[in-house]
């Protein structure tokens, strides 16, 4: 159950991460507000799903979020290309903290109700007790879903060909008389449809709040350098692992005395290091994707499937 | 002579499945000026970076005075004396004139990650890099940003951080790249008086640059070197004339 | 002062010729006496309090700046490192309460040594990568920090954090009566360690390793063909930047003499940067303009107005699209204006601009600060005023009103912004033109 649970939440943070990636590998940009799309999305799908429905959100609110990435990108992004990566980062930074703001000042401050469809909200089946939900299926058949399609429109299709020469050569592209700008324009707001689609499915899954953008974007950081800068295999790999990682640690009240006890190492208070050692798994939780950011770094600094090494 | 300033033998490189290097033998005596010179695609740029540790290649041997240098990286096989000018001119936009070239001259000075003393009372190195900068002709130009100078002052400076270092083996990736006749001829001549005593390897397109400046010249073709010698020697090799300089060197004549 | 080689000829010996040095003598003598004088400015405690914030602010940012302005490191994580000095700097001072003999005012240096041990330690990590990535891991690390605080309530003391005392221990300093009870006693200890610090990073750079952190920021792979391991001198930058970060933690500890784990936050981070940006990170003095923000921002604007973050972040916007060297650079581009005698000619657009700008700003505010109204503060009422004039954020007629006068005042605005572009732009040019003779004056 925890696993289907944690594979459930890590593709979630692979359609997050999928994006942020083709994003970029294309234009060398790090998207810092791409965490802040999911959140637009969550709170587009709970503002359109108040006024119709569920099933509308879900067709309309990616679309809206892809809307606000393109224009963001065709009038903002683009007049900071030529200052540089830094500046790059720099104002996607600074879209982040203004979404932020905004969501804030339209919706409130406190989380606001945004439900699974009632057609949804069942359980798909039991094992042992515990009940998978319907809508977490309903998840996982979306991100799978979106892999495959992305997968297919990348290797399959004609614009994938462009999008895929424009990955590694946008001038050698752009002077074979393809409108690199434009693909541009478009791979930045597919990447927010993907974050948005994400918020869609995952704003009623878990929470829909102000704070849920900060939550899930240092993480997906996190994915992105652990599985390999620009590798979606990578990506998807890393997003499993620590969505399984979570998962399953905030169920565990494993602590290190435990396992010293059952090496026959008795841990008192007054034992060095006793706070350390007394941490229970469960605690430790939280922090579990950031340790092991620290230790892919000093192990293998190019990640999973990363392919440089620089 | 014992040992060869630059020694490269059955170099290959592949990216992929691409062959680029095919097995590259070359031997390169202290105080020689060998130019390398091929048609596009050879692999000419691909073997400087194998050479100055850019790239590691697939097999082979590189010795730099009779060390092995593969799988250095680029700042240890410059600290051995090995530099290299980039095709593309790769300098430090922000900084000045003067800046570039002291920086390029900071490790080898001694001064490596030091703090505790201020670059205004390094005097030596601070000289030295005011005469290099006079060699090069940018002494005008001395507290311009880089990124603002014109091309051939920028081609003029990347010759000039390239020998900053005081290095005796200098690797010049087409350094006349996009200059007029006569800025080429200027150059040549500024390539000559800078690098007197040094171990000298260029990539060159001008066969006129070729001719006058080298003393042997290897010819990279599909990633091999297919002929070694002495320009008259080159000139006259058929296999040469048949894969590369037949046409050009109709119409240059004898330079 | 010539070198010392009597085989060249006296005039072909290189000159060893600082003129500047008067200049320099003045600018920190100013800056000095800036920093002594500024309480008797200050008529309040209220204000005496911003000072010591924003002194403190300032060694921040400026610790900040060597590793965005000098080494092109853009770092999401830096809190950690002046949380953590403030964290073990409190633990020092509850320390020297239970009797260690280490004076109060050595404080801050301890907050900085525990910077440079774990600049040391977690920087290890961070520059595994250099560019984008580095961001990136800083800002995970800063995560696991901050995440950590809260798992080892020994050290950080939990939700409630660490309390301490400053006007406690020994030492005849203290006998004499340098309690530090007293505010303006921490101001001037602030004071201190403001100019020598400051002035510790300026002459950072300009030593070798703070040039070479320049080089490293223009072109990471040159530095490497010229003999310089880049890893190892982001390395390196990042301890020393740490460093005074740490500094400035342990100031705080002393000012607030309280710790808690907010302190290591990522939008604690995320304000440092943001401010230091703002100030201008092409400058050495653009981070001390971004802290004087900084405080007026969290303190002054944050009273002023509910809306203060986002405009705050609306400006930062507008700042990397239009100015991205910051305040700092807008008032040295003007200097260099007035220095070639092209300031005259900028009189009229500039006051067109600021004009009909105030006016476009006036509407913008009016609609956000009724936005807010509604949302934030719906129960004191529906009325808002912004520069004396009231407005019923309920009415269609003021939001009407609001929304005219942005649209008009915009549009005033974008004209006059067109024409202060032409004459900048002709004067950029006349500038350019005339540094152009003076350099074909050198010989």
């Amino acid at each position: 159950m925890s696993v289907l649970n944690g594979v459930s939440y890590g593709l979630l943070l692979f359609m997050l991460s999928a994006g942020l990636t083709l994003i970029f590998s294309m234009m060398g940009v790090l998207n810092f507000a791409h965490a802040s799309f999911y959140m637009l999305g969550a709170y587009f799908a709970f503002q359109v799903s108040e006024w119709t429905n569920y099933w509308v959100a879900f067709l309309v609110a990616p679309m809206l979020v892809a809307l606000m990435g393109g224009l963001f990108e065709r009038f903002i992004l683009r007049k900071t290309h030529k200052f540089g990566h830094v500046a790059e980062l720099l104002v996607t930074f600074g879209l982040s903290f203004v979404i932020l703001e905004l969501v804030q000042l339209i919706w409130g401050r406190t989380a606001v109700d945004y439900k699974v469809p009632a057609a949804l909200d069942g359980s798909l089946f039991k094992l042992f007790n515990s009940s998978f939900p319907e809508y977490r299926a309903f998840m996982m058949l979306v991100a799978v879903g979106m892999l495959v399609g992305l997968f297919l429109m990348l290797k399959k299709t004609r614009i994938g060909l462009v999008i895929q020469a424009a990955l590694t050569h946008p001038e050698t592209t752009e002077a074979l008389g393809h409108n690199v700008p434009r693909v541009f324009a478009m791979v930045f707001a597919g990447g927010c449809a993907l974050a948005g689609l994400a918020g869609v499915i995952g704003g009623n899954a878990f929470i829909t709040e102000p704070g849920m953008a900060q939550a899930v974007g240092a993480i997906i950081f996190v994915v992105v350098v652990v599985g390999g800068m620009g590798s979606l295999g990578g990506a998807l790999i890393a997003s499993v692992l620590i969505g399984l990682m979570q998962t399953f640690a905030v169920g565990l009240d494993w602590s290190f005395i435990g396992g010293l006890k059952s090496l026959g190492v008795e841990v008192t208070p007054e034992t060095f290091g006793y706070p350390v050692w007394k941490l229970k798994l469960s605690q430790v939780g939280p922090i579990l994707p950031y340790l092991l950011l620290v230790v892919m770094l000093v192990v293998r600094p190019k990640g999973i499937m990363g392919t440089r090494d620089d | 002579m014992s040992t060869y300033a630059l020694e490269l033998s059955n170099v290959t490189k592949s990216f992929g499945k691409t062959a680029i290097i095919r097995g590259v033998n070359l031997a390169v005596s202290k105080g020689e000026r060998v130019a390398v010179i091929g048609p596009n695609g050879a692999g000419k740029s691909t073997l400087f970076n194998l050479i100055s540790g850019r790239f590691e290649p697939t097999s082979g041997s590189i010795k730099l005075h009779g060390t092995e240098i593969i799988g250095q990286r680029p700042y240890e096989i410059s600290r051995r004396g090995l530099a290299r000018s980039f095709q593309i001119t790769n300098i430090f936009s922000r900084l000045s004139v003067f800046e570039n070239l002291r920086c390029a001259a900071l490790y080898a000075s001694g001064q490596k990650y030091s703090f505790w003393k201020p670059l205004s009372k390094l005097t030596e190195l601070n000289d030295r890099t005011e005469a290099l900068m006079a060699s090069i002709e940018l002494k005008r130009r001395r507290d311009v940003p880089a990124s603002l100078l014109t091309y051939s002052e920028q081609r003029a400076l990347e010759v000039g951080i390239t020998i900053a270092g005081g290095g005796d083996v200098i690797l010049l990736d087409e350094p006349t790249a996009g200059m007029s006749h006569s800025e080429t001829d200027r150059f040549v001549h500024l390539i000559r008086t800078v690098t007197v005593g040094k171990t000298l390897l260029t990539v060159e397109h001008d066969m006129g640059v070729v001719f006058g400046l080298a003393d042997r010249i290897a010819v990279l073709v599909y990633g091999e070197v297919i002929a070694f010698d002495t320009p008259d020697k080159v000139r006259a090799d058929p296999k040469v004339q048949e894969a590369y300089l037949g046409a050009v060197l109709e119409s240059e004549g004898a330079h | 002062m010539t070198s010392p080689n009597s085989s060249t000829p006296s005039a072909l010996r290189p000159l060893h010729f600082k003129p500047l040095n008067g200049v320099r003598i003045v600018v920190w003598t100013t800056y000095a006496l800036i920093l002594l004088a500024l309480p008797l400015v200050a008529q309040s405690s209220f204000a005496l309090t911003l000072l010591c914030m924003t002194g403190i602010a300032a060694v921040a940012c400026l610790s900040y700046n060597m590793l965005l302005g000098q080494a092109g490191m853009l770092s999401f994580g830096h809190a950690v490192y002046t949380g953590l000095g403030t964290f073990v700097a409190i633990q020092t001072m509850n320390k020297i309460l239970g009797g260690w003999p280490l004076p109060m005012w050595l404080v801050p240096l301890v907050g900085g040594f525990a910077g440079l041990g774990f600049g040391a330690l977690l920087g290890y990590v961070t520059t595994r990568k250099a560019g984008t990535p580095f961001s990136m891991i800083t800002l995970g690390v800063g995560e696991l920090v901050f995440a950590s605080a809260l798992m080892f309530p020994e050290f950080f003391g939990g939700e409630a954090g660490i309390n301490s005392n400053r006007t406690g221990g020994t030492g005849w300093l203290h006998d004499l009566g340098l309690t530090f009870g007293p505010q303006i006693q921490v101001y001037y200890l602030i004071a201190i360690y403001l100019f020598i610090c400051t002035a510790a990073m300026y002459a950072f750079t300009m030593t070798p390793l703070g040039r070479i952190a320049n080089a490293v920021r223009d072109n990471a792979e040159r530095a490497e063909f010229v003999g310089y391991d880049t890893r190892w001198v982001r390395y390196l930058i990042v301890m020393v930047s740490s460093f005074f970060a740490g500094v400035a933690g342990g100031l705080t500890a002393l000012n607030v003499e309280a710790a808690t784990a907010d302190l290591l936050h990522g939008v604690r981070s995320g304000g440092y940067l943001l401010f230091t940006f703002l100030g201008g990170v092409g400058f050495f003095f653009g981070p001390i303009i971004g802290a004087v923000l900084l405080v007026f921002s969290l303190v002054v604007l944050s009273e002023i107005t509910k809306a203060w973050q986002l405009y705050v972040g609306v400006i930062f916007l507008i700042m990397v699209v239009y100015a991205p060297g910051g305040f700092s650079a807008l008032l040295m581009l003007n200097l260099r204006r007035i220095k070639y005698g092209e300031w005259r000619k900028m009189r009229w657009p500039y006051a067109g601009m600021m004009f009909f700008g105030l006016i476009a700003l006036w509407g913008i505010a009016a609609i956000v600060e009724m936005a807010y109204q509604i949302q934030v503060a719906a129960g004191s009422g529906s009325e808002v005023t912004i520069a004396g004039i009231a407005l019923d954020s309920s009415s269609h007629t003021s939001w009407a009103v609001a929304i005219a006068v942005m649209v008009a005042g915009g549009a005033a605005f974008e004209y006059w912004r067109r024409k202060f572009a032409k004459v900048w732009s002709d004067g950029e040019e006349r500038i350019a033109e005339a540094a152009k003779k003076a350099e074909a004056a050198i010989v």
